[in-house]
């Protein structure tokens, strides 16, 4: 038998200010996975906010949308005022509405990520 | 338009289909994992084989007839099929991707525990996948018979065999890159021949007085509202179809396993926000196809409407160019059937194989069977319902048979989706008497207007558009009936909703998960 070389020494370092932070961290996923009331206060602010943004932008959708019929309907003037040759409601349904729908879809996804983060954040990372 | 050309083109398509299906199988095969290997597809690769699975008949053809008949109302149809991924981004893209689940059923079971409310869902996607592959097949027929005058009943039935082969030989399973091809296929074949007309025109012989269809005294078409093409009551239509196809798009039963085969709940999202812009691109043409076929092939909006895609580049332009052209069309059309259709068809085969025949074949044979024949089995049922329907069925356009499958699916699916992800007092008796009181009205109103519409009026605008009483009727059925039922609450709905709703990054407890 070889003398066994001694392992390297290596130097473990941890910057108090994350051992603290994990501590508090691991608190939160504890509430949800026990759920306690704190767990479920936790859970119920994040699907609250969720909803409210999903609901915020069903909204802007039922009113632009929506309210595009109604136009026609009050205003009949709008069913055949003419853009460049193109009449209002084919320029609206035809055209304009798809970038519309593309960017509302681009600033949900920005704040649905930033709830999902801040409540990361919140009841700590893996 | 030449035969020769167009069905050497169809046959391009439906040969690269089989063919990058296989390919595709062979390299899921020898990587070790299928799931994981599906799960490397990135968003914008998964956004472009939901949107090549998603632009069906309908939009591909149906769109641009009904807006030739119709008008003004019908864009509606192509603002709702891409509303409807806004709805399903907001509502549900993240948390039905977190829940694992890989089809409907497995999300009403993980979620409300219960094996009726499971068996009742994997009825309604039987229904659901018949009523929308229907107008597939009367597509397909309506394409052949353009292309080579052959009676309807036999594109139908070429389609019909092509899905059945390569879906039972395994050659569409989740192939996201036949799906993603498709969608290009789709668009080049769509927006080539609106490019050529607009240089050929720019160039010199420009035929004026095009837009003169969308103007002036004889516009009503043009119109909205305006009652064209014989509707009544086109605001309550109007809203009704909005309602159908915004909340019905979620609900359809091929849409959710791409879903699936994204990473995670984050990229769920991101793929839908690229869904959204294939969808807006794509949507930019069929009313172009209208707007000239009204100058261009006006002998369509009596008869063959359905059509008008495919007949147009002929008319316009005469000889080898507008054979091409024609060819090109009636190869993306084919492409839209086949993608739809097949995709339809490994959904729903693999519901009526995991709920409806395995268990039976089970017992019958005693366990003597293998497991891919139940599910070959499962796709020829799958596809063979729909065909018999097709042929006993009436002459509903193509747009409307697909508005009507929206219809089912909003007033079943959306409310047990909508209401099992954000609403943590559903009950599971509320969940099943939703999904039948909604199923029921919806279906029954399919049925009357397939057997034999009401003559006008009141009746004929319900029954044609029913979403806008079957949807909040089912609502109103599941929120009543989980109230009245507290003590059927399924007992893991916290542990649910935790894994719904909580982002990967956070390190909890997700409570079981079926496939992930």
């Amino acid at each position: 038998m070889s003398t066994p070389e001694p392992p390297r020494r290596v130097r473990v370092t941890s910057p108090r200010t994350s051992a603290a932070r994990r501590l508090a961290a691991n608190t939160g996923t504890r509430e949800i996975d026990e759920q306690t009331r704190v767990g479920e206060v936790y859970m119920n602010s994040l699907i609250q906010a969720q909803l409210r943004l999903a609901l915020a932008v069903i909204g802007g959708a039922a009113v632009a949308l929506g309210g595009l019929p109604l136009l026609f309907l009050l205003v009949p003037a709008t069913r055949t005022f003419s853009i460049l040759g193109l009449p209002l409601p084919w320029l609206l349904l035809g055209i304009v509405v798809y970038p519309v729908l593309y960017v509302a879809a681009r600033i949900y996804v920005r704040k649905a990520e930033r709830i999902e983060t801040e409540f990361t954040e919140f009841v700590g990372r893996k | 338009m030449s035969p020769a050309m167009s069905l050497t083109a169809i046959g391009l398509v439906v040969a690269a289909t089989i063919g990058i299906g296989l390919f595709g199988l062979r390299i899921s095969r020898t990587t070790s994992d299928f799931y994981v290997a599906s799960r490397a597809v990135t968003p914008r690769w998964n956004a472009s084989a939901i949107s090549g699975e998603y632009l069906s008949a309908a939009s591909f053809l149906g769109v641009a007839g009904l807006v030739l008949v119709n008008g003004a109302d019908m864009l509606w149809f192509s603002v709702g099929y891409t509303v409807g991924y806004l709805m399903l981004l907001v509502l549900i893209a993240a948390p039905l991707r977190r829940s694992g689940a890989y089809t409907l059923p497995d999300f009403a079971e993980t979620r409300f525990e219960s094996a009726p409310v499971r068996k009742i869902c994997s009825c309604l996607v039987f229904g659901i996948g018949t009523l929308y592959l229907l107008p597939q097949l009367r597509g397909a027929g309506l394409a052949l018979q353009t292309v080579t005058g052959a009676p309807t009943e036999v594109g139908a039935a070429v389609v019909a065999i092509i899905v059945v082969i390569n879906v039972a030989a395994g050659g569409m399973r989740s192939i996201t890159f036949v799906q993603a091809f498709q969608y290009w296929l789709k668009l080049t074949a769509l927006a080539t021949p609106i490019f050529v007309i607009l240089i050929a025109w720019r160039s010199g012989d420009h035929p004026v007085g095009v837009l003169e269809s969308l103007q002036g005294a004889g516009a009503e078409w043009a119109e909205p509202l305006s009652r064209a093409g014989g509707r009544d009551h086109p605001v309550y239509a109007t809203y009704s179809l909005l309602l159908a196809l915004c909340f019905g798009t979620m609900g359809l039963p091929h849409v959710l396993v791409r879903f699936y085969t994204n990473p995670d709940g984050r990229a769920a999202r991101r793929t839908t926000v690229v869904v959204l812009a294939l969808l807006g691109v794509f949507y930019l043409f069929p009313p172009v196809y209208a707007v000239l076929g009204r100058s261009f092939a006006p002998d369509l909006i009596g008869a063959g409407a359905d059509t008008v895609v495919l007949e147009l580049p002929g008319r316009i332009f005469p000889g080898t160019a507008g054979d091409l052209l024609g060819a090109l069309v009636a190869a993306g059309a084919f492409a839209a059937f086949l993608s739809t259709s097949s995709g339809l068809t490994v959904a729903i085969a693999g519901v009526i194989d995991q709920d409806l025949l395995r268990n039976r074949l089970h017992r019958l044979t005693g366990g003597d069977y293998l497991a891919v024949n139940s599910f070959r089995i499962a796709a020829l049922l799958a596809v063979a319902v729909p065909y018999l329907a097709f042929n006993l069925t009436g002459a509903l356009s193509l747009a409307d048979t697909v508005g009507l499958a929206f219809a089912v699916a909003a007033s079943t699916f959306c409310p047990l989706l909508v209401l099992g992800i954000w609403w943590r007092k559903m009950s599971t008796v509320g969940a099943a008497a939703g999904l039948i009181v909604g199923g029921v009205a919806a279906i029954t109103a399919v049925l009357v207007n397939v057997i034999g519409p009401p003559q006008g009026g009141w009746p004929k605008a319900l029954i044609g558009q029913p979403a806008a009483w079957t949807m909040p009727l089912a609502f109103i059925t599941v929120i009543v009936v989980s109230k009245l039922t507290p003590h059927k609450i399924p007992r893991g709905t916290a542990r649910s909703m935790v894994r719904l709703h909580t982002p990967e990054a956070v390190d909890v407890d997700r409570g079981l998960s079926p496939l992930t």
